[in-house]
């Protein structure tokens, strides 16, 4: 069979992600401090584990509704309405999703049509790209820079509108910059589309991990809910990744395309997962979200801790105010990312990975997670110190 | 006791992990060092920070050690309340703990000595024979999981992938 001529020409186009390539090189590194990970160091607390056996227990091994079960839509409407002022009615606005991850696929799937171009922030996530070019799109890199806070600017967005822009993805607190927008950066944006038949993908999937102000969603904005598909999920709040439990947020006309699409190709989400999401949700509600306080206090511990080691030795390092990541610029040291990180894993055993794995405009740059140990940022900082002072 | 948000985060840092140096506490709560050290040595004068013991887990080294946890009924006395029966308790050096309970029995201790003889002779002569002692009731421990939060069979790994997006 000649693979290469047969497979889908799609399919392989799309360059092999940078994360894999890397993931493969530290693999062999058994013993490396691993900084790598865009994933929360805490396991998932135990009543929603025991949520999922108990539903288990139960018996609740069948299908639920396309949509996911009514009583958890009703808990992240809940939720949504509590923490960020948003309002979705849970009978058909809210689409229980395997993973916010889904959701980036099923929005832009109910919006594409063939040549669309949807913008999408440089340096961000590596799920953007691929999937808008899998959902016949044309993914058109916003370049952003320290300078700015790795925000999406109103010139820079205007620059970068056509008359073919179909979307924008919003995906703040940012992965892997660590970059958030706060009421008045989503403001300049709103001004910028109010008008315009763009609509915004945003991925909110980071909302509770802020440092400065609390987190605002864009579909908060005065008449941005129109236009907004929002994206969320239980992985980073809850520390849930491994249960791939996502909700999308429409009005109900498209979530009603993009629930099409969900019931074709997944049905619906798994049971056990769906039942530990209400969980953490409803016990989130009763406790004031103090099992999410308590991480976000944590990483917030330890975010000053690897900022200020970063500037100390003098990289320069734009201050992040959400996520768990921080992404300091190596250019002083002249090596490219790809290099620095192989380098700096070879010879002192620190995994971090390459800026570029996340966009063009990501080269020059490093992503370090503190979703781990106090005592592992604070030996990394060491090795990483002694790594370019060895490189004067 | 109110506390300031610098000394609460200095106790949430310090129970989790007391050889921090006040030097890194300061960068993680975004205090100046020595604001820190003045929190924590005042901290200390309200005895809010009592001490500083690591957490052993004695049963996987050699040491011989017996633990108990032991109910006890007492009479409360007048002015004094259960206070005074408490420190005449507490100041036992084979006493760990001791809280004053709701429910069936007033006082539960922690016991320890070196061998199950020892510990049968401290409840036997010394606990039961105290005035206002009413009763005992003692409980040996078989073997721990927890111990202040933390598990003591195993070490947890980190079972994430060495890298993920």
């Amino acid at each position: 069979m000649d693979y290469q001529k047969l497979l889908s020409r799609t399919v392989q186009e799309i360059p092999p992600s940078g994360i894999r390539k890397f993931f493969d090189i530290v693999s062999e590194m058994k013993d490396a401090l691993s900084l790598s990970v865009g994933e929360p160091d805490f396991t998932t607390p135990w009543n929603v584990c025991e949520a999922a056996i108990y539903s288990l227990e139960r018996g609740q091994t069948h299908y639920s509704s396309n949509w996911g079960t009514i009583s958890l839509r009703r808990e992240i409407a809940r939720y949504l309405s509590a923490r960020y002022a948003l309002e979705y009615d849970p009978e058909d606005e809210i689409i229980a999703t395997v993973g916010a991850s889904e959701g980036i696929d099923l929005a832009l799937r109910a919006l594409l049509n063939p040549g669309d171009e949807v913008l999408v922030p440089d340096p961000s996530f590596v799920a953007y790209m691929p999937c808008v070019r899998l959902a016949g799109g044309v993914a058109v890199p916003v370049k952003t820079g320290a300078e700015d806070g790795f925000k999406i600017t109103p010139g820079q967005l205007r620059a970068a509108i056509t008359p073919r822009t179909k979307a924008l993805i919003l995906p703040y607190p940012n992965n892997p910059t660590g970059g958030v927008m706060e009421r008045a950066d989503l403001e300049a944006v709103a001004a910028v589309l109010r008008g315009s038949g763009i609509f915004v993908i945003a991925d909110e999937i980071y909302s509770e991990l802020t440092y400065g102000q609390g987190h605002v969603s864009f579909a908060a904005i005065e008449g941005m809910r129109e236009r907004t598909v929002l994206l969320n999920g239980f992985s980073k709040a809850f520390a849930m990744t491994g249960w791939r439990m996502g909700y999308l947020c429409a009005p109900r006309e498209l979530a009603a395309m993009a629930c099409k699409i969900h019931q074709y190709t997944i049905m619906c989400a798994p049971m056990q997962a769906q039942a530990a999401a209400e969980e953490a949700l409803v016990s989130g509600f009763e406790t004031g979200y103090a099992q999410v306080e308590g991480m976000r206090r944590i990483y917030d511990q330890r975010r000053r801790l690897l900022f200020k080691g970063l500037n100390d030795m003098g990289l320069d390092c734009f201050e992040p105010l959400g996520a768990f990541y921080l992404f300091p610029s190596i250019r002083s040291t002249g090596l490219p990312s790809e290099v620095f990180c192989e380098k700096l894993l070879r010879e002192e055993k620190v995994a971090i990975v390459p800026g570029n794995a996340f966009g063009a405009a990501g080269e020059g740059h490093v992503r370090i997670c503190y979703a781990v140990a106090t005592e592992v940022i604070v030996e990394a900082l060491k090795r990483i110190d002694r790594f370019i002072k060895s490189l004067k | 006791m109110t506390l300031s948000s610098l000394e609460m985060g200095i106790l949430d840092i310090l129970s989790g992990d007391s050889r921090i140096p006040y030097a890194q506490i300061a960068v993680m709560l975004g205090a100046e060092e020595a604001a820190v050290a003045a929190a924590a040595a005042a901290l200390e004068e309200k005895a809010v920070l009592v001490g500083y013991p690591a957490l052993i887990d004695w049963d996987k080294t050699a040491r011989e050690q017996v633990q108990a946890v032991i109910e006890v009924k007492v009479t409360p006395q007048r002015d004094m309340g259960f206070d005074a029966i408490a420190e005449r308790i507490y100041r036992f050096e084979e006493v760990k703990a001791v809280y004053l309970m709701s429910g069936a029995y007033d006082l539960m201790l922690e016991v320890q000595a070196d061998s199950m003889k020892r510990l049968a002779g401290f409840v036997a002569q010394r606990l039961a024979t105290i005035e206002h002692v009413l009763s005992t009731a003692t409980h040996f421990v078989l073997k721990k999981y927890k111990l202040n939060g933390l598990v003591l069979e195993k070490k947890p790994e980190d079972e994430r992938l060495v890298v993920s997006p």
